[in-house]
């Protein structure tokens, strides 16, 4: 277990040791070409700033005006329904709309029942086959000034649906409840 | 669909700030949401342009089309209406494999620069092509195979096990990329020229 947390330490170095090296056999002018795509980089931070700013101002009105709490009220009759765990869906919701707040909220489950109870298990495992889907969306698509965004919305929101769902169910399959 | 995501968050967000009295909470977060996205983009800016360095470091020496031409059936079936050789090709190519290993600041440069190929190849239409949709449905059905921050929270938290999830975890990014993969393949029907 320890070993994948040394293995992480290591993914950044070497990636940027393979490219550096793989660049040197083939003669590119490293420092330039660094720096060619860094002006690049920077340039594009700066294109999406406006929208990264319309993002957070509204993630951070929605989660102070309580709307957040008001949608995960609202859902608890589909959950009990479905038979889904009420502590999660505040989890769930969050998710698709800032991975900071998703990340406190999942600590607040692991200091409330441990990382290793069923809901602390299913929650780490949430977190990893779901992505902040409004966030994404639109960073990409307004940077290139995207409006109609056909199915994209449904596809993903039905792929992070399928991932709590496959969470919960592999989890209890795989550690029991 | 994103105006009215927008909208909705912002009318909602005040309307129940009104509704339960967190008026001055709302008056924060107006006011400090601005701030945030800049200090975000503060930090991500130094990240980001580290990484789109290196990225043009590994398209120069040809790394990129090598990793393309790997994954050249699996972004054929993928992308069918980008060409091979397409520059957005390398750009998607090298955004999965940053997923993958879990190298999310440099997935964003490298992820931008697809989409903005794949607009070149759309026209200026406003209109998201099939490609695009494909692209940011898998970005979005997360691919990343070993979430090490996960892991290291739970270690932080008092895991006997924190490592125990991340076989679980695989199997469960498998299926979500899968079924996004099927939707959006099922949804995206004949494309408008």
């Amino acid at each position: 277990m320890n070993f994948l947390l040394w293995l992480s330490n290591f993914i950044i170095p070497v990636t940027v040791l393979m490219i550096i090296v793989f660049g040197c056999f083939k003669r590119v002018n490293l420092y330039e070409a660094f720096l060619e795509g860094a002006k690049e980089g920077l340039q594009t931070v700066v294109d999406i700033l406006p929208t990264l700013i319309g993002l957070l101002v509204a993630v951070e009105v929605v989660r102070a005006g309580g709307l957040l709490d008001c949608m995960t009220y609202l859902l608890r009759p589909l959950e009990d329904w479905f038979g889904f765990p009420a502590e999660l869906a505040p989890l769930t919701l969050v998710r698709l709309i800032s991975s900071s707040a998703a990340m406190g909220l999942m600590t607040d489950l692991f200091t409330q029942f441990g990382p290793d109870s069923f809901l602390g298990r299913v929650a780490s495992v949430m977190m990893s086959c779901t992505e902040t889907v409004f966030y994404t969306m639109s960073l990409y698509f307004l940077s290139v000034h995207i409006t109609k965004t056909r199915h994209t919305l449904f596809c993903a929101l039905a792929a992070n649906l399928v991932g709590v769902w496959i969470a919960l169910v592999l989890v209890a399959e795989v550690f029991g409840r | 669909m994103l105006n009215v995501i927008w909208g909705f968050f912002l009318i909602g967000g005040i309307l129940m700030g009104a509704f339960l009295g967190r008026m001055d909470l709302v008056t924060n977060a107006v006011i400090s949401g601005g701030r945030s996205a800049l200090e975000l983009a503060f930090t991500m800016a130094g990240v980001v342009a580290t990484w789109a360095g290196i990225l043009k470091i590994a398209e120069k020496g040809g790394m990129i089309d090598l990793l393309e031409e790997k994954m050249a059936p699996f972004l054929n079936f993928l992308f069918p209406t980008v060409p091979s050789g397409h520059p957005a090709r390398r750009y998607i190519a090298a955004n999965f494999v940053a997923n993958f290993l879990g190298l999310g600041w440099a997935a964003t440069p490298a992820g931008l620069l697809a989409m903005k190929e794949l607009a070149k190849l759309n026209g200026e239409t406003g209109r998201a092509s099939n490609a695009m949709c494909m692209f940011l449905v898998v970005n979005m059905s997360s691919l990343q195979l070993v979430t090490v921050n996960i892991i290291a929270y739970r270690a932080e938290y008092g895991s006997a096990a924190p490592a125990e999830i991340v076989g679980v975890g695989i199997a469960a990014t498998l299926v979500t990329t899968f079924v996004g993969i099927m939707l959006a393949k099922l949804l995206e029907g004949r494309e408008k020229k």
